[in-house]
């Protein structure tokens, strides 16, 4: 916080849409140097505000500065010129240029008769990719690069202007451990050299790690402001949703069955090998690791969708092979993906077409889908998990990321399965949604249901699971009791550091 | 407030474009032509838009799945050839039966390409309709075909008879709209198309064998075709071996106006009879007003292009965007 004067100032925003006041008189400050939260549950009015700011929607009244300098922002290109930057969460290059045709994308230098001056792109490109110090160069092709560095680019295309203020919309949602490291440097960088910067994040463990202060919307209006220094994830919690979140762990263990299913030195080509594991009914099963540590390949070989190399899967002590999602399906074996809107659910269709699509075979009357069972179905659920929904006829994708995360959950627990798998529970959730989840996964447990919860987020893990299998590199590396584990050994065993030590 | 009034116009049109056009056109062909609303020409329209209907029934499925079938007419070509031919050789009741099942197998062999081997749709169908029409010559040698005792069979009932005072085509357009609305709408396996169009990924994460619903989806669309051929076989007793050439596209403009997006998960078989009367109104109302018939080659034209612009148009809610 270097200077008085405010990079960015946003004055009592009002946006409304037919019936909804989106945004009722938010304002925002955002300092030279500092890196600012801004905090909200889904549809708190964050992404509306972004918009605003970035000139795809123009607000009914409020005032936009920049500097001392009132500004009205036209277009996304106009907010651009002006130096307020936005990095998406969903990156927006072209795979097959390289990177500095991306970069500059669109204002290419230029020679005479519109040749491209190769030479002062690269020469141009380098120098942004030195600050940003990379460990690719300006020829790359961008398909060629991991997500990080991709990301890398989208930022390096943001500095080609003389940035005032970077808005980063939950940047590290695809990322791994070691790519944040690097994305939470670049972003120290921008820091140090007086931009403000605008940090949108559901992680509270990132929000305290990275920035200086926190702006928190909800239901479209301002809730204050608070030093991250001096507030408590209780605090902001408490003003993002209203009411207080249990975020402790869970020591009361439901009562624990017989073996459900049991994977005997499960292999999957370079995937993973020898994993073994098992899990009892009344139990949750937590799966921690890194992205790419072999979790989610393992739960696709369960739901059929891989076929394993090598290895038993036994179900009730039974031996069975799995070649389909059909087939796991009938024996009882229910994966809520890891990728909501591609994997689990239609979002063109309603909520109860949704929820009943695994089972609309057995849903019959005479010839034709017994549409009257379905909405006993769809009402049983929509009570049960609290899904809020106008209708079983609205679209899915109309709802909230919570909301139709309870959808897909609910379509799963219809099937009354023997072993329910669920992959990366609240990805992109809010937290208020997140902890209704975590007890939903809970009570499964004391219900009966055996449960496999795979997370890459350590608090999530700890809160939901009676025992913990950490991956490393395709290998199961140990498997944690709830009583034993600490974030310490946690840690040190999805790294592989465990493993060393103990062969 | 202006803006937001303009706004509202514009979505508005967006989503109900197609049927404000028609209404226009419906107002200014009356305008122009008295008859034009007359019982006997409305009839005619749908009695002549029945065997394009009939087709159109068919590749709404395979739309709804997020395919394309560019087939279909080259194969009633195909279809109308086969049972002209095999009935003056077996006869009316083994011919029909025999070319029904030929030209299922031909929707079976593309459902089998684009279902099982996952091939794409267009390039597969549109290689079909090339390949179905060779066969076709191959079959016929080039000849035009036609039924040599024209007053001694019943074949002819299909296309030229009537019940209760409706022309046959239209009845049987009719009740295949009826059956094959009630097999999309409420059956499991109509639930499942609309799943696989939609979100192939999240409908095989649900346990639904795509492969398998896109194979049915093609052979629909062919029993259909073959339908289609015979009642264009029964109403000519004759033909050429082009009878059905460029069908697939009228068809496929049929399909989009009523509303079935081309992106698949969307459209129903009501839509689909609206968007054929739609197309046989206006290409009937400017034969009324005088235009050259090869005239609706280029409006035809001009509403599906305008039918995929407002489809794409009603996704993102406005008409025009910068960003795709």
């Amino acid at each position: 916080m270097t200077s008085f004067t405010p990079a960015l100032r946003l004055q009592d925003i009002v946006k409304t849409f037919p019936g909804v006041r989106a945004l009722d008189g938010v304002s925002l400050t955002v300092l030279p140097g500092e890196v600012h939260a801004l905090m909200g549950e889904n549809g708190a009015g964050k992404s509306t505000l972004m918009r605003v700011l970035g000139g795809v929607l123009q607000p009914n009244s409020g005032r936009i500065l920049i500097g001392e300098e009132p500004t009205i922002m036209a277009s996304p290109l106009d907010a651009k010129s002006k130096g307020v930057v936005f990095i998406h969460q969903e990156l927006s290059l072209a795979e097959e240029l390289s990177v500095a045709e991306n970069v500059y994308l669109g204002e290419l230098p230029r020679k005479s008769f519109g040749r491209v001056d190769w030479d002062r792109l690269h020469e141009k490109t380098a120098a942004i990719l030195d600050k940003l110090k990379v460990g690719f160069t300006p020829q790359t092709r961008v398909g060629d690069l991991s997500l990080a560095n991709q990301q890398m680019v989208e930022i390096a295309r943001a500095l080609t202007v003389d940035a005032k203020a970077v808005i980063f919309d939950e940047p590290t949602a695809s990322l791994t451990d070691a790519e944040k490291v690097v994305l939470f440097d670049v972003i120290a960088d921008l820091k140090a050299r007086g931009v403000g910067v605008i940090y949108i994040s559901h992680r509270m463990e990132e929000i305290f790690h990275m920035t200086d202060r926190i702006s928190i919307l909800r239901d479209g209006q301002y809730r204050g402001t608070l030093h991250t220094a001096e507030t408590s994830e209780e605090e902001l919690t408490q003003l993002m949703i209203g009411r207080k979140l249990d975020l402790s762990r869970k020591i009361n263990h439901a009562e624990v069955g017989a073996v459900a299913l049991e994977v005997r030195g499960l292999s999957c080509g370079r995937l993973y090998s020898d994993v073994s594991f098992e899990v009892r009914r009344g139990e949750v099963l937590g799966f921690y690791g890194l992205v790419g540590a072999g979790r989610t390949e393992v739960a696709e070989t369960l739901f059929g969708l891989r076929d394993p190399d090598a290895g038993q899967i036994l179900l009730d002590g039974e031996e069975v092979r799995i070649g389909s999602p059909v087939e796991a399906i009938a024996r009882g074996i229910s994966l809520v993906p890891e990728d909501r809107k591609g994997q689990g659910l239609v979002l063109g269709m309603n909520c109860r077409d949704n929820m009943t699509l695994p089972q609309v075979d057995d849903l019959k009357a005479g010839p034709f889908v017994a549409e009257g069972a379905e909405i006993a179905i769809f009402d049983q659920y929509r009570d049960k998990l609290d899904i809020r929904t106008p209708g079983w006829r609205q679209k899915v994708g109309n709802l909230s990321g919570g909301n139709q995360q309870k959808i897909v959950i609910a379509k799963w627990l219809s099937m009354h399965p023997n072993v329910l798998i669920v992959d990366e529970p609240t990805r992109g959730i809010d937290v208020g949604s997140k902890s209704e989840i975590h007890n939903l996964i809970r009570d499964l447990a004391a219900n009966g249901f055996a449960v496999i919860v795979i997370s890459s987020e350590m608090p999530e893990v700890l809160h939901v699971s009676d025992r913990i299998v950490a991956m490393h590199h395709g290998k199961v590396i140990r498997t944690f009791t709830s009583e034993e584990v600490t974030e310490e050994s946690l840690v040190q065993a999805i790294s592989g550091i465990v493993a060393e030590t103990a062969a | 407030m202006a803006e937001m009034t303009k706004r509202d116009v514009g979505q508005f049109l967006a989503r109900q474009g197609i049927l404000v056009a028609f209404v226009i056109f419906i107002i200014g062909f009356t305008l122009a032509n008295q008859r034009f609303l007359a019982v006997d020409n409305v009839l005619g329209v749908i009695r002549s838009s029945a065997i394009l209907g009939v087709m159109a029934l068919g590749v709404t499925f395979v739309v709804i799945s997020g395919n394309l079938d560019l087939s279909v007419g080259s194969m009633m070509s195909f279809s109308t050839i086969v049972v002209l031919d095999l009935h003056d050789k077996i006869g009316p009741s083994l011919a029909i039966p025999a070319m029904f099942a030929m030209t299922m197998c031909l929707g079976a062999l593309i459902g089998f390409l684009v279902g099982y081997l996952k091939l794409n749709s267009l390039i597969v169908t549109l290689g079909m309709l090339s390949a179905i029409h060779g066969l076709t010559l191959t079959y016929s040698g080039g000849k035009n075909m036609d039924i040599a005792d024209k007053e001694g069979t019943w074949f002819s009932l299909f296309g030229q008879g009537s019940a209760l005072g409706i022309p046959v085509p239209i009845l049987m357009f009719a009740l295949l709209a009826a059956l094959l609305s009630l097999l999309l709408a409420k059956t499991a396996f109509g639930r499942k198309v609309y799943a696989v169009g939609g979100n192939g990924v999240a409908a095989t994460f649900s346990g639904i064998r795509r492969a398998r619903v896109v194979f049915l989806t093609y052979v629909i669309s062919s029993f259909c075709v073959a339908c289609a051929g015979l009642l264009q076989a029964s109403r000519s007793m004759g033909s050429q071996n082009t009878v059905g050439q460029g069908l697939e596209l009228e068809v496929l403009a049929a399909v989009i106006l009523g509303g079935a997006s081309l992106l698949g998960g969307s459209g129903t078989v009501f839509k689909t009879v609206i968007g054929v009367l739609i197309l046989g109104f206006i290409q009937n109302g400017l034969l009324l007003v005088g235009l050259e018939f090869y005239v609706q080659y280029v409006v035809t034209w001009v509403i599906i292009i305008l039918a995929v612009w407002l489809d794409i148009a009603a996704n993102r809610g406005r008409l025009w965007s910068p960003i795709a």
